[in-house]
């Protein structure tokens, strides 16, 4: 890590501990925390690190992007900070200029899709959207008559019905029905919706491993407060057993979502060799994780982990969550078991060996 | 403050590809030489010192050693795609892989010169085997509790006990052992333990019993000591201090790349009998074990790397045996699973892979067993997020 990516790293920690700490923004009673927690994002230069000056971001490094990326799940942002962030990203690969406030981006599943018809308009259907109440605009990569494009919409400019998500979490439905976009341009050539995946599915693992971390940390420290039997519960062998399971599935989440960032902030393009190796194998893990570490955190935890009251579900709803976003662990397994295959049995050591 | 552990994202360094090259021409070559045969399951031909010499004439044992004992002044990296490259094709490297991993280094670290300058570059010659002294029938995971015991007499020490699930002891030139120099303390029942360089091949009073494996092979042995002498130039590093020596070295043995392979061949010969274009099911039952062993080799060269910056990392190398282990030890059995509804065509495809799948579900037990058993890892592990002692 150089000197510059802790710098972000502390100044994202800095702000979520202070304006977004997970035990206060849970015992709120409304949103009032929202607003300068964005502000101070914004003005750090957070929520458009991927974004260039002249396009109204702040230019800063792949790298750092992925920092603000490990924080934000450490605290399980509540505030569109990776969404911004993604779609900034998506924004600049057709040279549109970035707008100021929360964004959110479309698609978020590999099989939705959204086409750009010959009339300049936005049709299709995104499932599992956040933040599409809080976002005024929303990022798009749509199907256009001659390829991929890039288009920056208002949210408002689709349809947009709440559906509830784990732990009654809301996520949206977009359905853009003819809408007109603001502004489009082309995507780069070899620019897909299953770049889009690979880099949206990266951040999630980067972000499920900031949560995992935080969710072995909660758990370790209560196992250490809560007695029973005459004793703290870490005293117990098969808590110390279970919470040494969680340790190990953070350990894997950070180690292989670690990797995926530093190959792409590396790399030339996300076409070079061993990407996908990287980025896949990351989505799976982590999610795998995210299932087991969960489930262990809550075990430790007792009834109260079970309540609004308690912080743990902040985490875990999240975790288990960013695990259908920009393709679950099932979809990228199979699309990685399918290419592996193909390259046949002699290639199989030689991709792992390559990373 | 954080609980959880780093894992920084290590490259491996270009020489680590250059040597990487090297080794895959060296292996394809003596496959076609007949040296041996990768795909060949539960024979008892890893006891090879030809192909041992060969390695050494390469320069690829005592990688990481100073030259002056034979070695190369080589990186942990450099070791780590060595290690990895032989494992994966089944290499037979059985006489020096224990000398080469751990005994050397503690060698390096606790003996003195004259035994360092004499046994050091015959292991780098790949001609001196090792085995490792620690269980004893009465004590395995359970090591402070070992009894066999060393007298002080004049100019050495009088061995009298026994070793258990020795590997490797029928053949090996020397043993690391641990045996009692003095009784345990009330504040500390690891006290009392010491080091010592056995020579298996020039002393008395040493019996070899074999003990055949469930696979069918003979690795381990009873190993009985009635009278043997140890010179005192044997005692490795501090009497009675074997304790802290001891779990300073498990990072080596425990985040290795044989730590999450010793299946690995199974898994080869399912990408074989799935075929070019599997269904959903087979696809993604193979997509996840790639994932999977991804993950676990980017933790292992992880910490391979903080081992060559100079670190310690005994709780990290603990969770890469855990997850790793239990990985390869599910391994076989996930296989099983997503090839039930596979039928290969070719047949010899579908015979070897039978063959692998069966080997591999016969050594799948003892994988959480040796070196370290899930439980005591998982005790480490508590003991590093500061649940418990150490």
């Amino acid at each position: 890590m150089s000197d510059s990516d802790s710098i972000v790293a502390e100044t994202a920690a800095r702000i979520f501990a202070d304006l977004a700490d997970p035990q206060t923004v849970n015992a709120a009673k409304d949103q009032a925390w929202k607003a300068p927690l964005w502000s101070a994002l914004e003005e750090n230069g957070l929520t458009l690190a991927w974004v260039p000056d002249d396009l109204g971001g702040t230019g800063a490094s792949l790298a750092d992007g992925f920092e603000v990326i490990s924080v934000a799940g450490r605290f399980a942002a509540p505030v569109p900070v990776m969404e911004t962030l993604l779609a900034g990203w998506l924004l600049t690969q057709g040279r549109i200029a970035s707008p100021a406030g929360m964004m959110t981006l479309a698609p978020m599943r590999p099989k939705d899709r959204i086409t750009l018809g010959g009339d300049g308009m936005l049709t299709g259907r995104a499932r599992g959207i956040p933040f599409a109440g809080d976002a005024a605009h929303v990022a798009v990569l749509a199907h256009g008559p001659k390829g991929a494009v890039v288009a920056l919409a208002e949210t408002k400019s689709a349809r947009i019905a709440e559906t509830r998500g784990i732990a009654g979490n809301t996520v949206f439905e977009l359905t853009f029905d003819k809408a007109k976009p603001l502004q489009v341009a082309d995507a780069p050539a070899g620019f897909s919706q299953e770049t889009l995946m690979l880099m949206g599915a990266t951040v999630r693992s980067l972000a499920s491993a900031g949560a995992l971390a935080a969710i072995l940390d909660i758990s370790v420290r209560y196992a250490g407060e809560r007695v029973a039997f005459e004793k703290t519960i870490s005293k117990f062998q098969a808590v110390q057993h279970n919470l040494a399971r969680l340790a190990g599935e953070s350990a894997a989440a950070s180690a292989v979502a670690t990797s995926a960032a530093d190959a792409i902030s590396s790399a030339v393009t996300l076409a070079a060799p061993g990407i996908y190796l990287e980025a896949a194998s990351a989505r799976i893990r982590t999610a795998e994780a995210a299932t087991e570490g969960s489930a262990i955190a809550h075990q430790v935890h007792g009834a109260i982990g079970y309540t609004k009251e308690h912080i743990l579900h902040r985490y875990t709803q999240r975790l288990l969550t960013w695990r259908d976003d920009f393709g679950n662990e099932s979809q990228w397994a199979v699309d990685l078991g399918t290419k592996v295959a193909a390259a046949g049995a002699d290639e199989l050591w030689p991709l792992v060996a390559s990373r | 403050m954080t609980t959880a552990l780093n894992f920084d994202p290590i490259r491996l360094p270009k020489e680590c590809e250059d040597l990487r090259k090297e080794v895959r021409a060296f292996i394809k070559q003596e496959i076609a030489a007949g040296t041996w045969d990768p795909s060949a399951v539960g024979r008892d031909e890893a006891f090879n010192y030809d192909f041992s010499r060969k390695v050494g004439e390469k320069g690829w044992i005592g990688l990481t050693w100073p030259k002056k004992y034979g070695g190369h002044e080589r990186t942990f990296l450099e070791r780590y795609v060595v290690t990895e490259e032989f494992r994966v094709a089944n290499a037979p490297t059985r006489v020096f892989f224990t000398a080469d991993r751990q005994s050397g280094p503690t060698l390096l670290k606790y003996a003195n010169e004259d035994i360092k300058m004499d046994i050091l570059p015959r292991i780098c010659r790949g001609e001196c085997c090792f085995g490792i002294g620690m269980s004893e029938p009465g004590s395995g995971s359970d090591l402070f509790a070992a009894s066999t015991k060393a007298t002080k007499v004049d100019g050495g020490w009088l061995i009298n006990g026994s070793k258990i699930w020795t590997s490797n002891a029928h053949r090996a030139d020397y043993l690391i052992a641990i045996f009692r120099t003095s009784p345990p303390t009330r504040e500390n029942r690891r006290h009392g333990l010491t080091s010592f360089l056995v020579d298996m091949k020039n002393t008395k009073g040493i019996t070899c019993n074999p003990i055949i494996q469930l696979s069918g092979l003979h690795e381990f042995n009873e190993v009985v000591f009635e009278d043997a002498f140890m010179p005192d130039a044997h005692l490795l590093g501090e009497k009675d201090g074997a304790w802290k020596q001891a779990t300073s070295e498990l990072a080596y043995e425990r985040s290795g790349p044989e730590r999450f392979l010793e299946t690995f061949q199974v898994m080869i010969e399912l990408v074989r009998v799935l075929g070019e274009k599997p269904d959903a099911r087979g696809a993604e039952g193979l997509g996840r074990l790639v994932a999977q062993l991804h993950t676990l080799r980017r933790m292992s060269v992880s910490v391979n790397g903080m081992l060559q910056a100079g670190k310690e990392p005994v709780v990290e190398g603990s969770v890469v045996k855990d997850l790793g282990t239990i990985w390869e030890q599910k391994l076989p059995h996930k296989v099983r699973e997503i090839a039930a509804f596979v039928e290969p065509e070719d047949t010899a495809n579908r015979v070897a892979f039978e063959e692998q799948l069966a080997f591999a579900t016969t050594i799948a037990p003892k994988l959480t067993i040796q070196g370290g058993t899930t439980e005591v890892l998982r005790g480490i592990i508590a003991a590093g997020l500061g649940l418990r002692g150490r």
